[in-house]
């Protein structure tokens, strides 16, 4: 038996702690949010009719079955309400999603042409912002962008406006602040797999002839592609769920749904609907995961 | 000379324009934290004003306390049981349930935080917990092992082997191997972990809003109830501090992590 599989074996006991709480805590939530889903809403405390009780014996929970609501669900296919916000949170998503690409990529491509000792250093400037608040960041934002704020007064000490432009409270503001905080989870995939590329291909390619744009589109960005997905799904997942950069930088009149899922939640107390909202985002949110784990795997088995 | 430079002029300006995108925000920010004036555009001359009122709120001082002591002791464990995780993954080969394992530690990184919150929200009511420091401390505990097994599992990956290989080839037992040769090269993951985790609890506003009780909120949940009523000077006077604690942190962090890099091979800096 080598080392190696001596080692396994204690390693394995490893896993047990944090097996058990990720269950604990992270598994199990699931099935009570799932639970409290096909519930219905009571002025209660807390404020849900109880589903089923294990205690009560096998007739009771087959009762209890049998009388599973899905109402919620059908509340949400109805109601614009909720399928605008949906809409809402694909859509911002998405734009947010493409920006930060466009602008991450030209950074992370500048970073991964820096002398080596020079990209370590970059890297730790691109980092050091996402270990500072969010909120913080975000805050460094209304500040800018208020109507008597920095940008205006800029603008207007430079005659290219006459009066204040409103920036707050508008989409344009959102998409800054969802640009400036997911940033560095664009960069630093793309800057991963861009640093890692042998820079032979490229002068390879410009050696055969091709100008820089066809080295780029036909070399550089296929190549880079796996860090592309990585980049695009650290951003895209949690943008779809944001909640705190819209409600801070966004109008009022178009909710995206984690904030109709606060809503729900904090003010109308509609426990068991904002359930059915956080298990219908769950499975919007499980496609892409689960077909770029798919591509992952099957670039793993190709190598 | 290659037909491509390395480094053309557009990438020093697309590299310049992305840094100063970064930074300049957080530099207005603590500048105007210094300001006299009540009014958070107009320029009043150098003051620490704002600081005096922040020391003075009460209620912000107790927000800060209780942020402090969630992200100490989330961090703490969060580092030792993601660390465990990372062992396990990294060395445990394979074992049962391994995919979901890896699973579950992956899906917090990229789950939009209200979903998380809600969850561990409705599991704290239907076990009847009374909300506060330890709900949010668990749920602060969940979200950040995942970054720390992260962590710690790249530089264990990037580890060569075949010195655990040679230590028990020499005789010793795999968990002291572990424990005088392995934990030793991964303590300055270990260390970027215990930050990483304890800057992200500081920093969490939504899975903090759904788990936290009456009179326990932390930092971000007062600072957000201020920054929604409006602009105040003095919350860009508490955000310039918990920047300077959060650069106090990463200075420390990378201090450790060259102290112990002897080889001169760098410590991954997340």
């Amino acid at each position: 038996m080598s080392a190696r599989r001596i080692f396994a074996r204690p390693a394995r006991f490893a896993a047990i702690a944090p097996y058990v709480w990720m269950v604990l805590f992270f598994l199990v939530p699931f099935g009570f949010v799932l639970k409290i889903s096909l519930s219905q809403t009571a002025i209660a405390q807390p404020p849900y009719e109880p589903v089923f009780d294990l205690t009560a014996g096998w007739t009771a929970i087959r009762a209890a079955f049998a009388a599973l609501s899905v109402d919620n669900f059908r509340l949400l296919a109805s109601d614009d309400l909720y399928v605008f916000a949906y809409l809402r949170s694909l859509t911002v998503a998405v734009t947010a999603t493409a920006l930060l690409l466009l602008i991450g990529y030209p950074i992370a491509y500048g970073m991964a042409r820096l002398p080596k000792r020079w990209q370590a250093v970059a890297m730790v400037l691109v980092i050091v912002p996402f270990w500072t608040s969010f909120l913080i960041r975000i805050y460094a934002w209304i500040n800018i962008l208020q109507h008597d704020g920095l940008l205006n007064r800029i603008l207007l000490a430079l005659h290219l406006v006459s009066e204040p432009v409103v920036w707050l409270s508008t989409d344009t503001a959102m998409y800054i602040g969802i640009v400036y905080s997911y940033l560095p989870f664009m960069i630093l995939p793309l800057y991963a797999t861009l640093a890692k590329m042998e820079p032979a291909l490229e002068e390879a390619a410009s050696d055969l002839g091709a100008p820089p744009w066809q080295v780029f589109w036909l070399v550089t960005f296929p190549l880079s592609l796996p860090g592309v997905g990585a980049g695009v799904l650290l951003c895209f997942i949690p943008v779809v769920g944001e909640f705190v950069i819209p409600d801070l930088l966004a109008g009022s009149d178009s909710l995206m749904i984690g904030q109709t899922l606060w809503l729900e939640f904090f003010t109308n107390k509609d426990w068991p609907v904002a359930s059915a909202v956080a298990i219908v985002l769950l499975v919007v949110l499980l496609l892409p995961l689960l077909s770029y784990e798919r591509l992952q795997r099957r670039q793993l088995e190709e190598r | 000379m290659p037909k491509i430079s390395r480094l053309s002029r557009f990438n020093i300006a697309s590299l310049a324009l992305g840094l100063a995108f970064l930074y300049l925000p957080i530099l207005i920010l603590v500048i105007y934290s210094f300001n006299a004036s009540r009014l958070v555009t107009v320029w009043g001359g150098w003051s620490l004003r704002w600081y005096h009122e922040f020391f003075a709120d009460r209620a912000m001082i107790e927000a800060s306390w209780m942020s402090l002591r969630v992200g100490v002791a989330s961090a703490t464990i969060a580092t030792l049981l993601g660390t465990a995780a990372a062992v396990a993954l990294s060395r445990g080969e394979r074992f049962r349930g391994r995919t979901l394992f890896s699973g579950m530690l992956y899906a917090p990184l990229v789950m939009p935080e209200v979903i998380t919150g809600l969850s561990l929200l409705l599991l704290f009511v239907a076990l009847n917990a009374e909300r506060g420091f330890w709900t949010v401390t668990i749920a602060h505990t969940t979200l950040t092992m995942c970054f720390v097994a992260v962590v710690v599992q790249s530089r264990l990956g990037s580890l060569d082997r075949s010195l655990e290989e040679a230590a028990m080839d020499l005789g010793c037992a795999p968990v002291r191997a572990f424990l005088s040769v392995t934990l030793p090269l991964i303590a300055p993951a270990i260390v970027a972990g215990w930050m990483l985790a304890f800057t992200l609890s500081l920093d969490d506003l939504v899975i903090a809003s759904f788990t936290t009780g009456p009179g326990s909120a932390t930092l971000p949940i007062r600072i957000y109830s201020e920054v929604r009523l409006g602009v105040k000077p003095e919350i860009n006077a508490i955000c310039t501090l918990v920047i300077a604690l959060i650069a106090v942190v990463i200075v420390i962090a990378s201090l450790v992590s060259k102290l112990s890099s002897s080889q001169g091979e760098s410590a991954a800096p997340l």
